[in-house]
């Protein structure tokens, strides 16, 4: 009898705990519906016009300090997919689609509710209102859990290092200060970056997809993953040939927190009366059975 | 305590003089001991004074190791014992428990210290471990959660685990202070562990893209709690019979533990705790239209981890408690700890890379932190209860226990 009724209760609680978790649906806004999202800045990358020059990469290189990029004038280079590092913030990647060899440079691209950002528990990588996402070095403390996040797997850690940082693109924020587009946009030859409000690069993407004679797959790479990025790509060969992710969703990933995370102030405020209502009868029965002189009850008196 | 106040010396060498004690410490097992420390300590001071790079096998795409999905999730997950027990005790007045609550908040205690032990050296920077608290809010990071509840529940096991340390030194007045916040102290610890023992499991949420789908579920945080639950009984388990075999004289004939009593009763509760899980665990993959994936070789180890170390150990536990079968709940609470040490290092490590063609495999200077790290905790454990009135039966003077 007696374990039946504690079995119950520990069944409660067990239920209780999962009901919290449950009660609250991972529900948000969409996308699209983010204020302001379009009104931040950001670049579009028209891959058809891409010359596969590196120039972004060299320029990128000397606007942030980095060495420079390998193998520069070398086509082997672009033989093997490569990923950007903690000393390359972006790098130049040959499509693997047959035809004339097209070419996307990747970097960070900036999301609008960035995963990096949610993720960070000290507030080093965030979201500016501008539209970049920065990295504010004096707070990181290395826990690397941005890297786990990021749908891109863009955040690099400088693990040579005895004292690390993340690093990954940041849009050059000291030139938008200055009213300059960031290097690598400022370097292109070829007019494949294109540099301004989200809202209008959409608007010239589409317009360049739907002209007359478009070669262009009929979808904007960035417009929609985890929730929508600044940098926006389109193309004429699929974006996947590029090693572009496709299994980004298109809900931010902090969507996928916010029911854990708003169970909190639930647990906090409901736990402690449940638990208190547990001592006080459990006290009680302890009580009864004293005044009784219940020989049944185990005691372990001082 | 003892009537008459032997010197603190007295106390700290057990009662020998100093140089007894010091030829005492010459044994197998100590020396054992000093091998790996001799070998660990100098490998962790070579991690700070060169980096995570020389000392680790982690990488770009391998950002998190064994020191954060051993040392940390499995190390948290399996000192649970201290906020099942002290629940199961003081809360829901299972007072046949309260001898072994001590040895359970100690290992809880010592778990945690050195769990976070264990963070100091995976973070890049961990002279900056404080930030999170004091420095900068992150409080859309589920990590941000944790750090917070990790470091009150450390402070609130250490509340919990004072009461001995000041009987140990005779000091009343700080025991009494002790006892009029125990039961506050015993609450915050729950919701506090019922918060980040989920919220580890939270962490991942935000993979959905990396974590097979075997594993990724909205329930990871139900899974973690209540998979810590289970931990936490099997470590009482198997604990309290290493503590009570070895430390034997340590326990005074007269409060002598039943401590088989205990491991049966704790046994049923981990057969439920268990077998829940198991469907809360089935349930994920349903909810994530993942029952094909079973068939593929990454089912199969689902299938080992969820079957072979948690249904199997629940049907153990269950025959076994019902039976009085006190080898098989001890089999049964070996083989859980086991289960929930797959799952840990699955979700944090293997199963998060999937995709990933490079395989992690830690480096030999990893394991040589982590093994250092386990054997601190368990130097520290043996210390303490070779002094500390911990496993002698006593608990708190809370009046639903008495």
């Amino acid at each position: 009898m007696r374990i039946g009724r504690r079995s119950f209760l520990k069944t409660c609680a067990v239920l209780g705990a999962t009901g919290a978790a449950r009660a609250l649906p991972a529900s948000g806004p969409a996308a699209g519906a983010i204020a302001g999202a379009d009104e931040g800045i950001g670049v579009l990358v028209d891959t058809t016009r891409c010359l596969g020059c590196r120039s972004c990469e060299v320029a990128c290189a000397e606007s942030n300090r980095l060495p420079e990029p390998d193998r520069l004038g070398d086509d082997t280079v672009f033989d093997a997919h490569r990923e950007t590092s903690e000393r390359q913030l972006t790098v130049v990647n040959r499509s693997r689609a047959p035809g004339e060899p097209r070419y996307a440079k990747s970097q960070c691209l900036h999301c609008i509710v960035p995963a990096c950002a949610s993720a960070c528990p000290v507030k080093a990588l965030d979201k500016t209102a501008a539209g970049p996402v920065v990295y504010h070095e004096d707070r990181c403390i290395g826990c690397r859990y941005c890297m786990i996040a990021c749908p891109f797997d863009v955040p690099k850690y400088e693990y040579d290092r005895a004292v690390p940082y993340v690093r990954k693109c940041t849009m050059c924020p000291s030139r938008l200060a200055d009213g300059k587009p960031p290097a690598c946009v400022e370097a292109c030859p070829g007019g494949a970056l294109e540099f301004g409000k989200r809202s209008t690069l959409l608007a010239e993407a589409r317009r360049r997809m739907y002209a007359p004679g478009s070669t262009y797959v009929p979808t904007i790479y960035g417009e929609h993953e985890a929730g929508g990025t600044s940098w926006l790509y389109i193309s004429d060969r699929p974006l996947e040939s590029f090693g572009f992710p496709q299994d980004a969703g298109e809900t931010p990933r902090f969507e996928t927190t916010r029911g854990a995370l708003g169970a909190v102030p639930f647990v906090v405020t409901l736990w402690p009366p449940l638990l208190m209502g547990l001592y006080t009868a459990s006290r009680r029965r302890a009580d009864v059975a004293a005044a009784e002189g219940a020989p049944g009850e185990e005691n372990g008196h001082e | 305590m003892s009537e008459s106040s032997p010197a603190f010396a007295d106390r700290l060498f057990l009662g020998a003089t100093a140089r007894e004690y010091a030829r005492g410490l010459l044994t197998p097992g100590n020396l054992a001991i000093a091998g790996i420390l001799a070998v660990g300590l100098p490998v962790l001071a070579y991690r700070f004074a060169f980096g995570l790079g020389a000392a680790t096998h982690l990488s770009q795409q391998s950002p998190w190791g064994l020191w954060i999905g051993f040392d940390m999730l499995c190390g948290m997950a399996l000192a649970a014992g201290g906020y099942t027990l002290a629940a199961a005790v003081y809360m829901f007045g299972l007072k046949e428990y309260r001898p072994v609550v001590r040895a359970a908040i100690l290992t809880g205690f010592l778990g945690y210290v050195f769990a976070v032990i264990g963070l100091l050296c995976d973070l890049g920077q961990p002279w900056r471990i404080p930030y999170p608290l004091v420095y900068s809010w992150g409080t859309t990071s589920v990590m941000f959660e944790v750090g917070w509840c990790v470091a009150l529940y450390t402070s609130v096991l250490a509340l919990e685990f004072l009461p001995a340390f000041f009987e140990w030194l005779g000091w009343t007045t700080p025991l009494r202070l002790l006892g009029k916040i125990e039961l506050g102290a015993i609450v915050l610890g729950i919701v506090l562990s019922t918060l980040h023992q989920s919220s580890l499991g939270s962490l991942f949420l935000m993979a959905p893209g990396k974590l097979h789908p075997l594993w990724y579920s909205p329930y990871l945080p139900v899974f973690f709690f209540v998979s810590s639950i289970a931990a936490g009984l099997a470590m009482v388990i198997v604990e309290s019979r290493i503590s009570h075999r070895l430390f034997h004289d340590r326990t005074e004939p007269a409060r002598r533990v039943d401590v088989d009593r205990i491991a049966l009763g704790l046994g049923r509760a981990a057969a439920v705790v268990l077998f829940a899980y198991v469907f809360l665990r089935l349930q994920g993959v349903a909810e994530a239209g993942a029952w094909r994936e079973l068939a593929t070789p990454w089912g199969a180890w689902w299938l080992v981890e969820v079957g072979g170390f948690a249904l199997v150990p629940s049907f153990i536990f269950a025959y076994g408690s019902r039976h009085a079968l006190i080898g098989a709940v001890r089999t049964a609470a070996l083989l859980a700890i086991v289960g929930v040490v797959l799952n840990r290092i699955n979700v944090s490590i293997i199963a998060l890379h999937w995709k990933n063609p490079l395989v992690y495999v830690p480096s030999w200077m990893e394991i040589v932190g982590s093994v250092t790290i386990v054997t601190l905790g368990v130097v520290t454990f043996r210390w303490i209860v070779n002094r500390m009135p911990i496993l002698s039966g006593r608990g708190s003077a809370l009046p639903s226990t008495r």
